[in-house]
């Protein structure tokens, strides 16, 4: 994987005449894990949805791999994005999520072997429907790990998982980073990511 | 490893709006169901004047398909807004208008060709004669994707917005006029015996206009509701 880079210059939100931050600067390398802290209504999700492009910041510039991003086709090749919502449709079957998913982008695993990685083999014919809250975010992380995203921008990835489940996100994570890829994500929990990987923003 | 082309995503994006609705088949029946209704109430309400139901006929179904139409194209992106599926369509590298344009087609197919298989049949109920259901027919096929087309710009415009739905039927219904305005023009003069190229090619021209010129507002409304 080539070496990426995400630079954030002078990015300011405000959002109903509140000021949630300004003149924020950041530099993200590959193989570097931005975590977003910060308390409830801090503007960690609007941080991400102006890192996502769904959001134009108030005032400041985004960078990918030192070009600014105005036309986000080629920022959006590289990246991946998980929400609140896990952008899952709740009557069509895992694999029937993952491969539309996959047709959408590069594909790299098969999504048999992504499924057995984050341990929902086994759920192929499943309707997502009648999957855990736990289990639906674990088949969002298999759909990371069957396309070639090299940036993945996380919102609260832990929720509704259990501690096992969080364990196994976060060697996901950490592999990914390992590999030359970027992760930034928002977390309350405290993470067990190696603090040479980490970098950390408080809001 | 190689991106997935714009083909592949296209497609992908029909097959899955497809699969969706087979999943959901019971609410397919929903505007079909309404259209023969709304035309049904008509006889009951007008009596059983042959002339004046072969009269208005066209417009009756005209008007009923254009409702059924409005019925379902609500759905076009709120699921997709909802579970969150319409922001990973957005972060695809491929032109998001393109991938409108899909979901546009997906939707017609699954809400206007149903529509033209019964109207054949409300037309002989109406006692139109069978050579005007046939141009009846093709301003419907000519003009139903338009109706999607421009009714998703306005469900894209009104996503952000809790109850969209009366302010949807306010905004969409003036931008179905000319088209509703050319359809039943030919189908008059079908039934003056006058020839209808010329209101058909009208149409024609119309849905190209609007396959080519809609999925880019449509787009562009979708991004600003994420933001």
């Amino acid at each position: 994987m080539n070496t990426k880079k995400l630079e954030a210059r002078e990015l300011s939100c405000i959002r109903d005449e509140r000021v949630l931050f300004s003149e924020l600067n950041f530099t993200l390398n590959s193989e570097q894990v931005l975590l977003i802290e910060g308390r409830n209504g801090a503007g960690k999700t609007s941080l991400l949805r102006i890192l996502t492009g769904f959001r134009k910041p108030d005032a400041g510039d985004l960078f990918w791999n030192d070009e600014a991003i105005d036309d986000t086709q080629e920022f959006y090749q590289d990246t991946a994005y998980i929400g609140h919502n896990n952008g899952l449709k709740d009557t069509l079957t895992s694999e029937e999520n993952l491969r539309y998913a996959q047709a959408l982008a590069i594909s790299t695993l098969t999504i048999d072997d992504a499924l057995e990685q984050v341990g929902l083999n086994g759920y192929q014919e499943t309707l997502v429907r009648f999957m855990s809250a736990g289990q639906r975010r674990r088949l969002a992380l298999a759909r990371l790990l069957c396309t070639h995203k090299p940036l993945w921008i996380l919102d609260e990835p832990f929720t509704s998982l259990d501690r096992a489940s969080i364990k196994l996100f976060e060697k996901f994570i950490e592999s990914h980073a390992n590999q030359g890829g970027l992760v930034i994500m928002t977390s309350h929990h405290d993470t067990s990511i190696p603090h040479t990987l980490l970098q950390k923003i408080h809001l | 490893m190689k991106h997935s082309s714009l083909y592949q995503a296209f497609g992908a994006v029909i097959k899955r709006d497809l699969l969706l609705a087979y999943r959901h088949r019971a609410e397919l029946i929903n505007p079909l169901a309404f259209f023969v209704m709304v035309i049904t109430l008509f006889p009951l309400a007008l009596g059983a004047e042959i002339a004046l139901l072969k009269r208005i006929a066209p417009a009756i179904i005209w008007v009923a398909a254009l409702l059924a139409s409005l019925m379902s194209i609500d759905n076009l992106f709120r699921a997709d807004y909802d579970d969150g599926s319409l922001e990973l369509m957005v972060m695809t590298p491929h032109s998001l208008s393109i991938l409108v344009l899909a979901k546009v087609i997906a939707h017609w197919l699954l809400s206007s060709v149903p529509l033209l298989f019964i109207a054949p049949l409300m037309g002989l109920m109406l006692h139109m004669d069978s050579d005007v259901i046939g141009v009846l027919l093709l301003t419907l096929l000519l003009g139903m994707p338009v109706l999607s087309l421009i009714g998703g710009i306005a469900v894209a415009l009104t996503l952000g917005l809790r109850k969209g739905g009366a302010l949807l039927a306010i905004l969409v219904l003036p931008l179905y006029v000319p088209i509703l305005i050319f359809a039943s023009s030919a189908v008059d003069a079908a039934m003056s015996g006058f020839p209808v190229s010329g209101h058909l090619s009208m149409m024609c021209a119309i849905l190209f206009l609007a396959i080519t010129l809609t999925p880019l507002p449509t787009a562009a409304a979708l991004k600003m509701s994420l933001s």
